[in-house]
């Protein structure tokens, strides 16, 4: 583990990877549920856990495990989320020629994995999906699009998404859902909150 | 009871302190730019220091008071007038049922916060009035013609009170903890930010503070995996123009954060008008603190 400051009140810690990170964010939350951590903010990210809102970094420094990514909490029982999604995409035939498949191919592949929430970020809501082998990571489109619908799934390097309000958006289409991924009247709001298990069923 | 919102200026907001702890949602923390101002004028109009009060930039609001009621108002100074009579800020008027309410433009500084006794009372969002300008979460920027409502009076008003109004300085020191990600840039970058004077560009707005002055060069190439952001992050774009983010800031981004302003400046730098000269200096606490 390695972790630097970010400012007087807050620690962003460093980890090998996207599982580790998924590890060190049940550890911290679970830290802080027991009260042993005060931190405002648990941020997982890409390759980072940020804690904002720390009192006392320098204590939480020493207090912090040498090893947060084998997560030596006691993980909660993961919430299981099924998205109906009917694969019509307008980038579907362009994934289709990356993955070296058809359409067929694409959904096959794509509801037959088992994804992980590993973070949000760009909106409220909007949720970085983990879980697509390397051979299945897709760029982003050269250009991006000036919107895209809410509900459209999509993927872009090593993960999928759904895009919970339109926006504009650069990564490559391939179907929609009538889900609601940001809700102000649930609580949490967003659908998918980091840890959560996904997975795409084909609507017809 | 309500606010009529007569003319509101050239942009208003409702803020309270913001939507802090849902940054792993994606949902940005918003909240006055100014929190110590909005503080200051809930104080004053005798509020619990998190109560939705209007973030009025550049002033130009004329709104009435429909009954009898208590405000105050904090920030950059500005004209004001209760009537047409000249008033002051920093202290808790009372306002007589109908009477209109002028802020002014102020003549240095942004941003002018009105605070009234009970609080600007529109539906919470995720538990804050905030209008979040990034995620577009809370209520619309106010519009003339625009009723808001105002709550039941939390606590009668304090009977003398004073917040200092001050303009804001000229030329602005700000205090920089170096982190997380200096190390992507030459060692030059940091004498240049420490040691270069930069100036706040008019591409400014709630999310952040875009700062023109000599490039930061990196150290390094590639993408920077997203990562989570704080108050205050100076981020460093491929232009090598530093960005520092304010309340409305995304809570995450891939561009690496050469260092961090101190929150405690944050409060003046959301003051700060385009062509503002900026220093930044390194706290003395920082320097132990790696």
């Amino acid at each position: 583990m390695h972790a630097r400051r970010a400012g007087p009140s807050a620690i962003l810690i460093e980890l090998p990877g996207d599982e580790a990170v998924s590890a060190a964010y049940e550890l911290l939350t679970g830290l802080r549920e027991r009260g042993e951590l005060t931190a405002a903010e648990i941020v997982p990210a890409a390759r980072t856990v940020l804690l904002d809102g720390v009192p006392d970094p320098d204590r939480v420094f020493r207090l912090l495990p040498e090893d947060l990514s084998t997560g030596t909490g006691t993980p909660a029982k993961p919430h299981r989320i099924t998205i109906p999604t009917r694969y019509d995409g307008e980038d579907l035939d362009d994934v289709a020629r990356l993955w070296g498949t058809d359409r067929a191919g694409v959904i096959a592949i794509h509801t037959g994995t088992e994804f992980r929430v590993a973070f949000c970020g760009f909106a409220p809501g909007f949720a970085y999906l983990t879980g697509l082998g390397p051979r299945h990571h897709v760029p982003r489109r050269a250009s991006p699009r000036t919107r895209v619908p809410a509900g459209t799934v999509a993927l872009a390097g090593p993960y999928s998404g759904v895009y919970p309000t339109a926006s504009p958006g650069g990564w490559q289409l391939i179907g929609r859902t009538r889900e609601t991924l940001f809700d102000l009247a649930n609580d949490p709001p967003a659908l998918l909150a980091p840890g959560t298990i996904v997975r795409f069923a084909e609507e017809t | 009871m309500s606010l009529e919102i007569i003319r509101a200026g050239v942009r208003t907001t409702v803020q309270d302190l913001g939507r802090p702890g849902l940054a792993h949602l994606g949902v940005p923390r918003s909240g006055a730019l100014d929190a110590g101002a909005l503080r200051a004028a809930n104080r004053l109009a005798g509020n619990p220091p998190g109560a939705a009060g209007l973030e009025i930039t550049l002033g130009g609001l004329r709104a009435r008071a429909t009954r009898a009621m208590t405000l105050a108002v904090t920030g950059t100074p500005a004209p004001i007038a209760v009537g047409r009579r000249p008033a002051d800020p920093g202290l808790p008027l009372a306002v007589p049922a109908g009477a209109v309410i002028d802020i002014g433009r102020p003549a240095a500084g942004l941003r002018v916060y009105l605070a009234v006794n009970g609080g600007i009372a529109v539906p919470p969002v995720l538990g804050s009035r905030s209008t979040d300008t990034l995620s577009g979460l809370g209520p619309e920027p106010v519009r003339d013609g625009d009723v808001l409502p105002v709550g039941p009076a939390a606590a009668p008003p304090p009977g003398v009170d004073v917040a200092l109004c001050r303009p804001p300085a000229a030329a602005l020191r700000l205090r920089v903890w170096p982190g997380p990600r200096d190390d992507w840039f030459t060692a030059d970058a940091w004498r240049t930010l420490l040691g270069a004077g930069y100036r706040v560009s008019p591409q400014t707005d709630r999310i952040g503070a875009r700062l023109t002055g000599p490039a930061l060069t990196r150290a390094r190439d590639g993408e920077l995996p997203s990562e989570g952001l704080v108050l205050g992050a100076i981020q460093v774009p491929a232009d090598g123009q530093p960005l520092i983010f304010l309340a409305d800031h995304p809570t995450t981004g891939g561009y690496p954060v050469i260092g961090v302003v101190d929150p405690s400046d944050v409060d003046a730098l959301a003051q700060a008008r385009p062509g503002t000269a900026i220093r930044f200096t390194r706290p003395r606490e920082a320097a132990a603190a790696r």
